[in-house]
């Protein structure tokens, strides 16, 4: 069956947008098929540095014949109805069907030839793409993320017409700027026009581009002894900015690897989106780069390489002065200067903020095992090196700048490596700070920023968290979890906080593949301690796999149901059950089961042994399955009711101790 | 670069002016008002608005009071020169007629690697942005690339293409020097040889030194406010065909807009001010691009 072709040709599209693009293409085109009656048998999508390219195999030459059927009034409408529902439809009255007293129109539609519908598809797609930045160019209103330039749209071989703001789609697309003859070429097919785009020097699969820069790169390492420092990121966003992307290998002056290796690569990576490059034999930075330049100069790139290495010689000659200017002071000597620096007009500076963080963290000290005065001289120089110039110049190094300061100045090394880990986790791959100093300043720092935020009421809401306070929760949460800790988060922080706390770590255990139900029912206990309401949730799943533990829920929804049903008529009875003189056995055997069950989870619950608790719990299965099955709660002796209702609210309060079952669904 | 001798300073310059007057650019002359950028200059930013068509070049002295280092840092200086390019409507070509213009200052597309890195253009003071790249010649930004899509919080239609290259570190790179001072002004083995240092360093540690220590802050914020209020009076005022009087009203917010410069390079502006300055400059930018576009759309 035939193939659409489709090129959108543009200047050059922002790295970071391509592969998204990519997607988005494909879905809309998908889309807008399938409203079509449309099924294409394959359809693949391609982003790169100035063309989002979209092949689609196996679409028919037209749209099949449809008939739509469309229910009108009921005979015997008034007049205006049926005039109404004649012209929407283009019938005449005897064309209408009458079914069952209801007129219905059956309107056939001739299936459209398949050019007809790309070309509004593409049209469709081009004025409603969305891109997260777009322009408009010259005289034109078209909006894209850049100008446009052509438009390649070729069905089953041959051009499919149509023109978007002064646009003419073709056959005709370009190649590479600068390599080969930079002249036009045609494509037919999805076939020629990749013929087309390798003569002229454009890889168009990204994972092609990809695999290209890294086997590159790591043949021009290896031919020199040396390793390749690999990055996804700088990966996929190099693949981005080249069409023939080729890397090249530059030399750096072996003197500046005394500065801190992550200044190095920081500079490498986000100034000149350069690889570094290990030695093996120390692990350590060797004292060259790779750059991915698109074209393969003729001079095998050694002007390429030297007029990066310039560029870089300068990028590390900055650094170099801001290192060695930075040391020139300590971090004590840069307080000062953090009362200038606003971290929020609500929330004060940065000195405020410092000193908020110092208190909190003498505070927390005890509760983590480390010693308060450390704590609290860690956080009060922990926010220093936002003032010094290399964390001027690369924000994402704060932190770790003050890490070497610290240690650099002679602070203890434990404090300085406390300072360097309190942005500590930054993301889910990252690890939680490890030394007991290191985790009380950053649970100070993450709980500074959620207390004062949330109590300026700058809460996330939707999709919107500007100030990454979900992201400060959940490193809040993975610190006491990771670490052990025990820490009582209704102590310092409020209600609202607490809540949010519960929500950041009902989505950290339901990614770790815990119910949801499961921990809404530990939840509802009102625990506010981390480890205990995860050792819990814990133990709940493992309880409710077992088939005494799914038995016994089921007892426990058919006892609350049944209490909840009398609860509707009035209070319930009061106090424990008692063994009753001539009590059926079932009855009997419940009440001895609660007598022996009941302190076992509560002795468990002390221990916090969630598990032992769970099995305490288990013992009740049995007699609950019996009682159920040989007695009748509703007696009509209303001294027996009551006495049989006491027992079923005994069975939910001694289960209500260990979780909320009522929230657990099947 | 080519094989044959690399362009002195002035020798780029005057390749640029042949290169973009080829292309039927106005070769105009600096501003001389004190402007942070040649994005400023009337010529860019008042003439990016409104519906005539308007194709421009020039060189503009560029003042960053804060960036002086008293001549000592190779690259960074306090007063330096941009070379600007505005196109409007821009030319379907124009990326091709920008690389056409490396090619005459002597880069060879087959032996550099060019790329058109993203960089989305904000200049808040003056409210406006574009989209675009920063163009890398091996690794080095050479070149602001901008579609202008608002000034002073007016849409620009037509869209007027911007091209800023900086000339200090194109010349550089060009010459393969490392410090600014030692670049050849002039034609290095012409008859009286001079390179940038003996121009300007001079210039640079004495402007310095008044950037930093100099300037009396009462005496600069005193000024700053008396160039503010000149400007809503000129533009209350109409000229002998009924327009708004927006040039001159225009030098009073670049006026204003250095003096704001000057005392942030004094430190004397605190954090919480700077928003509030910055948002004043931008008002006034604002009415004189709207009195601009209500002068019968860019009647100049």
């Amino acid at each position: 069956m035939p193939q659409l072709l489709l090129e959108l040709f543009s200047e050059e599209i922002p790295a970071r947008m391509q592969v998204q693009a990519a997607r988005d293409l494909e879905r809309m085109a998908r889309e807008r098929l399938a409203e079509q009656g449309f099924l294409p048998e394959a359809m693949t999508a391609f982003a790169g540095p100035r063309r989002l390219t979209l092949v689609i195999e196996g679409l028919p030459e037209a749209q099949a014949d449809r008939t739509e059927e469309r229910k009108g009034p009921r005979v015997g409408a008034p007049d205006k109805a049926m005039e109404g529902f004649l012209r929407s439809t283009g019938l005449t009255m005897d064309q209408l069907v009458d079914q069952d007293g209801v007129w219905f129109a059956k309107i056939e539609r001739k299936g459209r030839p398949t050019p007809e519908i790309i070309a509004e598809m593409v049209e469709a797609i081009v004025r409603s793409f969305p891109w997260p930045k777009s322009m408009t160019w010259g005289r034109g209103t078209l909006r894209w993320v850049r100008p446009l330039k052509r438009i390649v749209c070729v069905f089953d071989g041959v051009v499919v017409p149509f023109v978007i703001d002064g646009i003419a789609s073709g056959e005709t697309s370009e190649g590479h700027r600068f390599m080969g003859d930079a002249k036009p070429f045609r494509a037919r097919n999805f076939d020629e026009y990749q013929a087309g785009l390798s003569a002229h020097f454009v890889v168009l699969d990204a994972e092609e581009r990809k695999a290209a820069i890294l086997e590159g790169a790591r043949t021009l390492c290896f031919a020199r002894n040396l390793e390749l420092v690999e990055d996804e990121g700088l990966l996929a966003e190099v693949a981005g900015l080249a069409e023939w992307p080729t890397p090249v290998l530059g030399d750096m002056d072996p003197d500046f690897l005394d500065l801190p290796p992550e200044v190095i690569r920081t500079s490498m990576r986000t100034h000149q989106k350069y690889f570094a490059v290990r030695d093996p034999a120390t692990g350590g930075l060797a004292p060259h780069f790779i750059t991915v330049a698109n074209i393969q100069a003729a001079d095998g790139g050694a002007a390429i390489a030297a007029g990066n290495a310039k560029v870089l010689s300068a990028r590390l000659a900055d650094a170099r002065f801001f290192w060695d200017e930075d040391r020139k002071l300590t971090l004590e000597d840069r307080l000062e200067k953090l009362k200038g620096v606003t971290f929020h007009a609500k929330l004060g500076t940065m000195f405020e903020r410092a000193d908020r963080i110092t208190q909190l963290a003498r505070r927390l000290a005890p509760l983590v095992g480390a010693d308060p005065e450390a704590a609290a001289k860690a956080a009060r120089l922990a926010k220093a090196d936002l003032v010094t110039g290399m964390v001027g110049e690369f924000p994402e190094l704060q932190g770790l700048m003050g890490g070497y300061y610290a240690h650099a100045e002679g602070l203890d090394p434990e404090i300085a490596d406390a300072i360097r880990d309190h942005y500590k986790p930054q993301g889910p791959g990252d690890a939680v700070p490890g030394s007991p100093l290191g985790q009380v300043l950053a649970l100070a720092d993450k709980l500074d920023s959620l207390i004062g935020f949330f109590g300026i009421d700058e809460k996330p809401t939707g999709s919107k968290d500007p100030y990454a306070l979900r992201r400060a929760a959940l490193g809040v949460i993975r610190i006491v979890l990771e670490g052990g800790l025990r820490l009582p988060i209704r102590d310092i922080a409020g209600d609202e906080q607490v809540a949010f706390f519960a929500d950041r770590l009902k989505v950290l255990l339901r990614e770790q593949g815990r119910r949801h139900d499961l921990v809404d029912a530990v939840f509802a206990l009102g625990d506010d301690d981390l480890i205990r309401i995860v050792a819990r949730v814990e133990a709940l799943d493992g309880f409710l796999t077992t088939e005494d533990g799914a038995n016994l829920l089921a007892g426990y929804k058919r006892a609350t149901n049944i209490l909840r049903a009398e609860e509707k008529k009035g209070a319930l009875p009061d106090g424990p059950a008692a063994a009753m003189d001539g009590a059926p056995r079932a009855e009997l055997a419940l009440v001895q089961a609660l007598s022996g069950v009941e302190p076992a989870v509560a002795d468990a619950l002390a221990a916090e042994d969630f598990v032992a608790a769970m099995q305490a719990l288990a013992g009740l299965r049995g007699p609950v399955d019996a009682f159920f099955e040989q007695v009748l709660v509703n007696a009509e002796d209303p001294a027996e009711r009551d006495n049989r209702l006491r027992l079923l609210s005994q069975v939910r309060d001694a289960m209500g101790r260990v979780a909320d079952f009522s929230q657990v669904t099947g | 670069m080519s094989s044959e001798k690399p362009l002195s300073f002035q020798g780029l310059i005057l390749k640029l002016h042949d290169y973009w007057s080829r292309q039927g650019c106005v070769i105009l002359q600096p501003h001389d008002v004190e402007v942070g950028a040649g994005t400023l200059h009337p010529a860019t930013v008042l003439r990016a608005l409104g519906p005539k068509p308007w194709r421009a070049a020039y060189v503009q002295p560029s003042r960053r009071p804060a960036d002086g280092r008293y001549g000592e840092n190779p690259n960074r200086l306090q007063h330096y020169y941009q070379y600007q390019v505005i196109l409007k409507p821009n030319p379907d070509d124009l990326q091709d007629l920008y690389l056409g213009s490396l090619e005459a200052i002597g880069l060879d597309t087959r032996l550099h690697d060019i790329r058109f890195v993203e960089d989305d253009w904000e200049n808040p003071t003056v409210g406006a942005w574009g989209l675009g790249w920063e163009v890398w010649c091996d690794g080095m930004e050479v070149t602001q690339y901008t579609y202008f899509q608002k000034v002073g919080g007016v849409d620009v239609w037509p869209v007027a293409g911007e091209l800023t290259y900086g000339l200090e570190r194109l010349a550089m790179y060009l010459q393969g020097v490392d410090h600014f001072t030692d670049l050849a002004f002039n034609d290095p083995d012409g008859p009286a040889p001079m390179t940038y240092g003996e121009v300007f360093l001079e210039n640079e540690r004495q402007q310095s030194t008044a950037n930093f220590d100099g300037y009396d802050v009462a005496t600069l914020k005193r000024q700053f406010e008396d160039m503010e209020t000149q400007v809503p009076r000129l533009l209350a005022m109409k000229g002998p065909q009924g327009q708004a009087i927006v040039l001159p009203a225009y030098d009073h917010v670049l006026k204003a807009s250095h003096l704001f410069n000057l005392m942030d390079a004094r430190g004397a502006i605190a954090v919480a001010e700077r928003q509030s300055y910055i948002g004043r400059i931008r008002d006034l930018t604002k009415m004189c691009a709207e009195a601009w576009v209500a002068n019968e759309g860019g009647n100049a």
